[in-house]
């Protein structure tokens, strides 16, 4: 075991060494390790002189955590200069060549690679970090529970971790270092964004939810590693020489995928559309189950909360809850209601929620998408517990009301989400033979194709029905 | 040794190398030769592992380059087209990394390191940074690398280009050593006459295709015909003579003459019995000179369809 994982330590030597000798990569890692501490700490001094005088106790309990979490990110940011040239950088300098001719397995260069990426910033993260903490002991503020620096410490690697293999990704898949920056948004805005939702959370002071925070970001670099050695190629490394979108290229790749050479519709959706069914067979069996779960899951736990709640309420509750109500006014007219769930209008609605699915799995590996899925399929659960709470017998209505239309939705929703989940576990298999351009693509026509094959029919007729027959069972049952 | 069994690659639309078979043994050097983009660095890159062939396959040190990549890129040593290295480690630093990289304990990689070093002449720059060194060394420094590991199989891209001769000629007598120590070796060159002084077989590569493979001596014979010899005599002479059989007269003045002839060794006896016993003097027979240039130039002509002019 020694033997295999010590070609990755030399690897990572190599650079690290490399990294120490370059003053571009060392000076702007001192200045932000050295430096922001120091500016945090005057932040902080004129934050809190500033809240003392409104008596805001919570937001300064909070500044410390979150003072911690943005001194911890910034030298994390020089990760990215130095994990997006990780392989690109070698190859404009030819480098490579050598590197890859020597007996390193694919998995040892990456990890090499990536090591020596979190290995540097890390270290100024967690200096940066220490630094602040001993202002903060010196300046008598209040520091953070030991769980929630455990937090923050996880967090910052875990930041590392994600963009350092999300740069690797990108120097991997680019064919100059121009490119590889120029992509590098792709990593500093959603970071940005997840930065400020974990900002969110530490004002909140949920640890719980920053618990899932910190999983959630650890899966996502976690199968950001997967991809990039999924579609780490040494071939590709050396093959491709020009930056060029070959967007020709790209529209007959699609096409004579969508298409699968099909003579007519009928033969397209027998055996081009049948055999994209047959590949997402597993993401469908899969998602059966992630509903069941789902359902499981929501049903119980509106029983048991829900009930809970109704159980401890005190009159004055009630009061309130009455009073809240009536605040509301007058309920819409239901005609007006009745408008807006028109067939096209629940079309549009329906096949926005399964194209968002779509968006969000694509950009998160599935995990986003499956999530989404999840929301909406659990609210089956949770509407037949809080129906049975109500005491109404939840099992006509859902007959009348939700089965007719539900045959066609549901399996179109299941689908939709079993797509999402294919295209997830496809980017971070190994795909021999083909680059990750070419995999998207296959993976996008096949989307595209049970998309409009089956998934828009389905969802057509189930508006058709939800529009014109639900209602009228709906009232029947419901007398 | 080195078996590949038409070996090809594909890039898309274009075919960069179609179809080649090449046999290379131990203590064999195959030069391949050919224009900027004929397929030469594929090929070698598909030797090394470093790219998949889209058909055919290739062995390498008894390995096969799809299978056992991992074990044909520990049994080759490669030098490439551009020499790789990395310019802010020293040399001593550049190959101690590659020696571990291959493996080899602390004493011996210093040891393997300093005769290095030392042969090619660049023990005294050993500490400098490599950025700080000429083309010519940073060349012997990548050949260094090559060998550090003293590999069964050289594939070599240019192994003399940027060196000044003295340095040229080091690397040509350290090619010819390890020739002789049983060594597998490849080299891509358009030095020609580098070629000619080292190579054992010689494969001319155009758009991906072998066009011809053999010895110096099958190439010339087969692409530029049997070997031509000049005869020139003691005096003018006029008399009218035969040419023995095996021997054909190409031209002809009072006090020489041009033959080609089918095997010297049978054929000149035969040539200088006959003017003996017709008491002509002859003062010197003498094999007309080519070159590797002249096949090469000849078979590039033939594969771009126009007359060859010597």
């Amino acid at each position: 075991m020694f033997n295999k994982l010590k070609p990755i330590w030399l690897v990572a030597k190599r650079e690290l060494r490399d990294q120490l000798r370059d003053w571009r990569v060392l000076f702007p890692m001192l200045i932000l390790t050295l430096c922001f501490p120091f500016l945090m700490n005057e932040f902080a001094k004129q934050t809190v002189d500033f809240l003392n005088q409104y008596n805001a106790d919570l937001i300064l309990d909070r500044l410390v955590p979150f003072s911690i979490l943005i001194i911890g990110f910034f030298p994390i940011t020089v990760s990215l200069v130095v994990a997006l040239e990780s392989f690109v950088g070698e190859k404009e300098r030819g480098t490579i060549e050598p590197l890859l001719s020597a007996p390193f397995d694919d998995w040892q260069l990456y990890f090499g690679k990536l090591l020596v990426g979190v290995i540097t910033p890390l270290v100024a993260s967690y200096t940066s970090i220490l630094l602040y903490l001993i202002m903060v002991i010196r300046l008598d503020l209040t520091m953070p529970s030991a769980s929630v620096l455990t937090q923050l410490f996880l967090l910052t690697t875990a930041h590392a971790f994600l963009m350092v293999s999300a740069a690797i990704v990108i120097s991997v898949q680019s064919t100059s270092v121009k490119a590889a920056n120029l992509l590098a948004s792709f990593i500093v805005i959603p970071v940005a964004i997840l930065m400020q939702g974990e900002a969110v959370m530490l004002f909140w002071g949920n640890e719980q939810v920053l618990w899932l925070g910190i999983a959630g970001v650890t899966i996502i670099a976690l199968l950001l590693i997967r991809v990039g050695i999924a579609h780490f190629q040494r071939e590709y490394l050396l093959g491709r020489e020009i930056d060029t979108i070959n967007l020709k290229w790209m529209a007959k790749t699609f096409l004579l995928n969508f298409t699968g050479g099909a003579s007519s519709i009928l033969d397209w959706y027998k055996r081009v559309l049948g055999s994209a069914l047959r590949r997402i067979l597993p993401a469908v069996f899969f998602v059966t189950l992630i509903a069941g779960i789902s359902i499981w899951a929501s049903y119980a736990w509106i029983k048991d909360n829900v009930a809970e709640m109704i159980a401890m309420a005190t009159p004055e509750d009630i009061a309130e809850l009455e009073e809240n109500i009536s605040d509301i006014g007058e309920l819409p007219d239901i005609s007006e209601i009745q408008e807006h769930l028109s067939a096209p209008f629940l079309f549009l609605n329906n096949t926005r929620a399964v194209a968002l699915i779509f968006l969000a799995g694509m950009v998160s590996f599935s995990v986003l998408g499956i999530m989404l899925y999840m929301v909406n399929i659990a609210l089956i659960g949770g509407l037949y517990a809080f129906l049975e709470l109500l005491g109404i017998n939840p099992f006509p209505i859902f007959l009348a009301g939700v089965a007719p239309h539900g045959i066609f939705e549901i399996p179109a929703l299941m689908i939709g989400s079993a797509v999402v989940l294919y295209f997830g576990a496809v980017i971070v298999t190994p795909q021999a033979g083909k680059s990750m351009g070419e995999v998207i693509l296959e993976l996008l026509a096949d989307w595209a194709k049970i998309f409009i094959g089956l998934v828009v029919p389905l969802l057509a007729i189930a508006a058709l029905i939800e529009a014109y027959i639900s209602p009228s069972l709906l009232l029947s049952v419901m007398g | 040794m080195i078996e590949t069994n038409d070996l090809s690659k594909q890039f898309h639309d274009f075919m960069a190398v179609d179809g080649v078979n090449l046999s290379v043994q131990g203590g064999q050097i195959l030069a391949l030769l050919g224009q900027n983009g004929a397929g030469k660095t594929t090929t070698v890159r598909m030797l090394t592992a470093l790219l998949n062939p889209s058909r055919g396959s290739a062995r390498v040190a008894g390995y096969d380059v799809v299978k056992n990549g991992h074990d044909v890129r520990a049994s080759v040593g490669v030098l490439t087209e551009q020499h790789g290295l990395y310019m802010r480690m020293s040399a001593l630093e550049y190959l101690d990394f590659f020696g571990q990289v291959y493996g080899l304990d602390a004493p011996e990689r210093k040891k393997r390191s300093d005769n290095l070093l030392e042969y090619f002449g660049l023990m005294e720059a050993a500490k400098r940074r490599v950025g700080e060194y000429s083309k010519g060394m940073c060349q012997k420094l990548a050949l260094a690398r090559a060998m550090i590991h003293q590999p069964g199989v050289l594939l070599l891209d240019e192994p003399t280009s940027a060196m000044d001769p003295e340095s040229a000629r080091l690397v040509r007598d350290e090619i010819a050593r390890l020739k002789s120590s049983s060594r597998t070796i490849v080299i891509c060159s358009h030095n020609l006459t580098e070629v000619e002084a080292l190579a054992d077989k010689i494969a001319v590569i155009y758009r991906g295709k072998i066009l011809i493979q053999g010895t110096l001596d099958e190439l010339k014979r087969n692409v530029l015909g049997s070997p031509e010899y000049v005869v020139k005599f003691a005096e003018a002479v006029d008399s009218n003579f035969e040419m023995p059989s095996g021997v054909e007269l190409i031209s002809r003045t009072s006090n020489s003459l041009k033959v080609r002839v089918e095997a010297a060794e049978e054929s000149n006896p035969k040539l200088l019995s006959m003017f003996a016993s017709k008491n002509i003097p002859v003062v010197a027979l003498q094999e007309e000179t080519r070159t590797l240039e002249q096949v090469y130039l000849k078979v590039m002509a033939q594969a771009k369809g126009y007359e060859y002019v010597q």
